[in-house]
């Protein structure tokens, strides 16, 4: 885990922080990492929502929560090594590159950056990128 | 090994050809498919194809930027194969050459075995099966869905959200007693009268009535159901009828060890097509999950690229599989026994969400949820 500097705790979960490297980043408080135990989850409910991984190696990962192939939540998937697999058609993503490495998912989640603040607080760094939601039914 | 011919292009076939890359295989690769499709997934035919709410193009299993370096040939049946000296015989005339081979035909729908209608009479299994049955389950349509199985239930379902007015006929007492047991069953079955489809249980239909075009069923005891449009959704055959000629077990699918490896050690089978050996029972069973067919052609080509003296025992996670209908989302995962006490440990049989413990002498054998994701995932989790 990377320290950062310490992020005060706002009530609304996402917050801007004033940085001059980049000019707006979007970030989000997950949860306590002492709530999340190793090889848990976390749903952040945000629009889109992101999973928090704590892998059984003590690894923290974001990334967007809903399966790219169905709309189905990843933070109720099987976490193994650092890879998810969706609980509903078993799409496999890596945690550390957001890849697909089983079908039937073909794109890639994205990948957030994961910090813990000097108050034990997760904090998701949402990326610019944009989303690869599923296909809307 | 040098060149691997992996004969079937669809799931378990593309898993395969991907295991080889991924496995460091970079030899001559040989994709065989009968279909001129690229691989593509099946299991939305019976529900959101059928329903039109994906695309051809959202079927693909492929990624835009994967290549896997294979010589695809599709539209090309394979026809034979001469084991001894590792030679396929294609449709087309060609023959290929290996010194390893991946069987991975899959199967083939059941179709009615007697004299049936020229028109409306349908099979579900392939992406033309499902183009043609969508192209008439139109807004009024009488449906009857032969077989409640899970294709067939899913197919109702699908059916009657379009607006057709369905009816479906099992011969079974209860559907999906195979799979799910009969108490649980008969309790997923019920979905089938909640949402307005008819099911008759416990009877057979004994003719497909209409000459040109289908009008109806005979039922077992005598009645006639009229229909617009019938499906026939009683099962798959493993395609196996092109290795007769070789020396492979084809009792119910291509015998293979718990690798994946068959009779002849440069010959592995996987997918629908395959029936590999259950250390557990001593029996070879064929699973037609479509997880095995995605988790299973790895094993294989481990085995196959390893050699014959390199066997290791395999750890496999219990089985699982998924249905979708009427809204619900239907998860099974183990092995369940007729005999299994099955417990509700989330929800009650009569709420819209429960999840059921199946135990084999006190120990968790198998569980089923029912829109239970998260618990489902748990559960499936602990028996493996």
């Amino acid at each position: 885990l990377r320290n950062v500097k310490p992020v005060p705790y706002y009530a609304p979960q996402v917050i801007l922080a004033a940085r001059a490297t980049k000019s707006e980043v979007d970030m989000l408080q997950a949860c306590p990492l002492a709530a999340l135990g190793r090889g848990e989850a976390h749903r952040v409910a945000s629009n889109p929502p992101i999973a928090v991984f704590h892998t059984d190696d003590g690894e923290l990962f974001a990334i967007d929560d809903t399966c790219t192939h169905q709309d189905a939540s990843l933070a109720d998937g099987w976490l193994e090594g650092d890879q998810v697999e969706c609980p509903l058609h078993a799409s496999q993503f890596n945690l550390r590159t957001g890849a697909v490495d089983a079908p039937p998912a073909k794109l890639a989640v994205r990948t957030h950056r994961v910090v813990v603040d000097d108050a034990g607080m997760i904090i998701v760094e949402l990326t610019d990128a944009e989303p690869n939601l599923p296909p809307r039914r | 090994v040098k060149h691997v011919a992996v004969i079937g292009a669809s799931l378990a076939g593309l898993s395969a050809a991907r295991a080889l890359r991924a496995q460091g295989f970079d030899g001559t690769l040989s994709i065989i498919g009968a279909e001129t499709q690229r691989p593509y997934d099946r299991p939305p035919l019976s529900k959101e194809f059928l329903a039109g709410a994906v695309t051809v193009d959202d079927l693909a299993l492929e990624r835009a930027d994967e290549d896997l370096s294979a010589d695809w040939r599709l539209g090309v049946r394979a026809e034979r194969l001469d084991a001894a000296a590792g030679e396929v015989y294609l449709s087309d005339g060609g023959r290929l050459s290996a010194d390893g081979i991946v069987l991975a035909t899959g199967a083939s729908a059941r179709r009615w075995p007697g004299p049936q209608p020229r028109t409306g009479v349908h099979v579900l299994r392939t992406l033309d099966d499902a183009l043609a049955l969508r192209a008439e389950l139109v807004a009024g349509t009488r449906l009857v869905v032969i077989g409640a199985g899970f294709i067939g239930a899913e197919v109702a379902s699908t059916a009657v959200a379009l607006g057709a007015y369905v009816t479906v006929v099992e011969v079974a007492p209860t559907p999906l007693s195979g799979p799910l047991g009969v108490q649980m069953g008969a309790l997923v079955a019920g979905l089938h009268s909640s949402h307005g489809v008819t099911l008759h249980c416990g009877i057979g239909v004994t003719a497909l009535l209409g000459a040109d075009r289908v009008t109806g069923v005979r039922l077992t005891d005598g009645r006639q159901v009229p229909a617009d449009v019938v499906v026939i959704g009683v099962g798959a055959t493993p395609n196996v009828g092109w290795l007769q000629d070789s020396s492979l077990d084809l009792t119910n699918g291509v015998h293979a060890n718990a690798a994946g490896v068959t009779s002849i050690v440069t010959i592995v089978a996987v997918g629908d097509c395959s029936a590999w050996l259950q250390p557990h029972t001593g029996e070879h069973r064929r699973i037609e999950h479509w997880m095995a067919a995605q988790s299973r052609p790895a094993i294989a080509v481990k085995a196959l690229l390893a050699g014959p003296s390199h066997y290791e025992p395999v750890r496999e996670r219990a089985p699982y599989f998924w249905s979708d209908q009427y809204g619900v989302r239907i998860q099974f995962a183990g092995h369940c026994r007729v005999d299994d006490d099955v417990t509700i440990e989330i929800g009650a049989a009569d709420e819209a969400s429960f999840l059921a413990v199946y135990r084999r002498a006190g120990e968790p054998v198998a569980v089923l949820g029912v829109d239970q994701v998260r618990e489902f995932t748990r559960w499936r989790r602990q028996l493996s």
